[in-house]
């Protein structure tokens, strides 16, 4: 056994050690060096960056060899009066209430099945047959890039006869449908491939939520004589708020985001007609097709300040006591 | 009376009459078993037909790089009449997919292990010593998570610029580290808090450094955690789409990654009119992450859930 080189002496301070001992296992280089390179690149990268956001709001700094300047407020009034930002604060405002609500409603129902549905077994409630099998295909689609989700349901979405659902509608007679080129339709059929992509992965979420879960309490009230309905509406429910909440707060903060599925499926980057454009999309067109820095950066403040209050509003809104157990 | 009515209702017995409480469980168990047959298969109905709906588009492209131009464009349904694999080595060849494979391979393995190794050194330090400033590190992290990358983008591009980094993978490698640093530093600062003290006392009075105890006991020990958000920063970064296409512009095409590059082959396959091509590059993107995914879903799974689930 080693003897410990530097036995500590009662009552002598930092142990009695000398002090080189003292220095070289001190702490501090080591926080410091280990802190150093991470905090420099975020900084740079990531800190920065967003600050300079809020500067160059400020200004009309218009292309790369141009020189800023100063004008205040203005981008934000010529916000409040451009006709495309509005349209896509609306398109925003129908993915945020859309997306979510459809999303958790589904992906409750699955886990519904795939966990309690199997009626009681033993000590607790367990799922249908196959639900590890389910579980494993409803999370795949999260785990692809959404830009690839896009190209993947562009042919799907085909608007002659040889898109995937215009072929289905023709073998029982329907007329092929323009998903993505009807103004009406195309926010609605991007939504569903939101929608597809994100079930999966609040199915997993609310799964871990439900088996954690005791199971005393299942079993407590299935003694008092509640039916599989009952025990879902009124005990889980109620038990998986937390996870729902975070799963509300995401799932908006994606209705925010849509750049990747809107530029690569709508028409025109954003169409038809504007029918479908989002915040980011905006911003991305704004800065890099026309140049026009000062104002896109504008743009992405009011994204961040809209995100904010959602975030905030719907963490107000939906708070409840914590139950412990 | 326990021994006479635990389970049994019998009707028959006059004087020991089944408690309540054991014979209405019994009645209602017996009552909804009907009903369970009609909800079952129900259930089964509506899981089967999410699960085609997500099985059938992925299945679809796969086939669909099998058949011809012209039979594209006719009936979407029918199957492919040969399955040559010339598609997929034009994807290949002259859509330059290998190419976009293999720099992406590059970029996401270079800035996986940075991200692992920076993000875990300033994660230990922040959740095992106490030093003035500490709180303040680790918001300033954590905070990185609740921005929206766009609001950065315009300047983040232009400190890139400054940095001479555009069109350079160097460059898409320190972005792609610098913003999965708040999202990697939060998961594993809560995973090492989780480690026991003793072991790292025991090491560090035995005349380990810090370092020594950091690389050879903390970081084998929080191996669980590590290969989750290994996972999930691979996944996340091989999917990224609008950092590749901010940081490396049309002039590099040679060094795009596979999301550019895919989203770029299906606006030129419209021109090119290849699209057997198209959807051969689709599969070739799909593919491996597919794999990835299968093999290491539990992981996935449980890593993802451990924290968002309290």
């Amino acid at each position: 056994m080693r003897h410990d080189k530097y036995p500590l002496k009662a009552g002598a301070p930092s142990g009695g050690r000398p002090l080189l001992a003292r220095v070289r296992n001190s702490k501090y280089p080591f926080i410091v060096g280990f802190l150093i390179a991470p905090v420099v690149l975020y900084v740079v990268f990531v800190i920065s960056p967003y600050i300079q956001a809020f500067q160059i709001a400020l200004t009309n700094w218009k292309g790369i060899s141009a020189t800023p300047q100063f004008i205040g407020l203005e981008n934000f009034t010529r916000l409040f009066e451009d006709e495309v930002f509005w349209a896509a604060v609306r398109h925003h405002g129908v993915l945020l209430l859309v997306v979510p609500l459809a999303t958790i409603a589904i992906a409750l129902f699955f886990s519904f099945l795939l966990n309690l549905s199997g009626g009681q077994k033993g000590a607790g409630m367990t799922g249908i047959w196959g639900s590890k099998f389910y579980r494993v295909v409803f999370f795949l689609p999260q785990v692809l890039a959404v830009a690839i989700v896009g190209v993947l349901f562009q042919a799907i979405y085909r608007p002659d006869e040889t898109g995937v659902i215009n072929s289905m509608l023709a073998k029982v007679g329907v007329e092929p449908i323009g998903w993505l080129i009807d103004p009406d339709l195309a926010l609605w059929s991007i939504m569903g491939v939101m929608i597809w992509q994100a079930v999966g992965f609040y199915v997993v979420l609310f799964s871990a939520g439900m088996s954690s879960i005791p199971k005393d309490v299942f079993e407590a009230a299935a003694l008092d004589g509640a039916g599989r309905f009952t025990l879902f509406f009124r005990i889980t429910l109620p038990l998986l708020w937390d996870t729902m909440q975070v799963a509300w707060v995401y799932l908006g903060i994606a209705a925010f985001d849509a750049f990747a599925l809107v530029q690569v499926l709508s028409v025109d980057r954003g169409g038809p007609d504007n029918a479908t454009t989002v915040l980011p999309l905006e911003i991305w067109r704004t800065a890099f097709n026309f140049s026009k820095f000062g104002y896109a950066s504008a743009m992405g403040v009011a994204l961040f300040f809209m995100t904010i209050t959602f975030a905030a509003l719907t963490l107000r809104v939906t708070r409840r006591e914590r139950i412990e157990f | 009376m326990a021994a006479n009515t635990t389970g049994t209702t019998s009707a028959a017995d006059p004087v020991h009459k089944p408690s309540p409480r054991t014979a209405v469980p019994h009645a209602r168990r017996k009552r909804s078993r009907n009903p369970i047959g009609v909800f079952g298969t129900l259930s089964h109905v509506a899981l089967a037909i999410w699960a085609i709906l997500i099985i059938g588009p992925i299945v679809w492209t796969f086939l669909a790089s099998f058949k011809t131009n012209t039979e594209i464009f006719g009936d979407a349904l029918t199957l492919p009449a040969s399955y040559g694999w010339d598609a997929w080595g034009r994807a290949w060849e002259k859509a330059h997919i290998g190419q976009y494979m293999l720099n992406t391979v590059f970029v996401v393995a270079c800035s996986t292990a940075g991200t692992m190794l920076l993000g875990s050194m300033a994660a230990y330090v922040l959740a095992r010593y106490k030093f003035p400033g500490n709180r303040a590190v680790y918001y300033l992290f954590v905070s990185g998570m609740t921005f929206p990358v766009f609001l950065a983008l315009v300047p983040l591009f232009f400190v890139v610029r400054n940095l001479g980094l555009i069109d350079t993978h160097l460059g898409v490698i320190l972005v792609y580290i610098a913003y999965s640093l708040p999202f990697t530093v939060f998961f594993l600062s809560a995973f090492f808090k989780t480690l026991p003290t003793s072991v790292a006392e025991a090491a560090m009075m035995d005349g380990c450094s810090h370092t020594r105890t950091f690389f050879q006991i903390m970081m084998p020990m929080a191996k669980p955690g590590l290969i989750s958000i290994t996972i999930f920063n691979i996944l996340g970064q091989w999917n990224q789409y609008l950092l590749p296409i901010v940081l490396l512009s049309g002039n590099v095409e040679d060094k795009w990654l596979i999301t550019q590059g895919v989203a770029n082959i299906s606006t030129s396959a419209g021109y090119e009119a290849d699209w057997p091509g198209m959807f051969a590059a689709l599969s070739m993107a799909i593919i491996p992450v597919m794999v990835v995914y299968i093999v290491f879903q539990r992981q996935i799974q449980s890593g993802l859930t451990s924290g968002a689930v309290k």
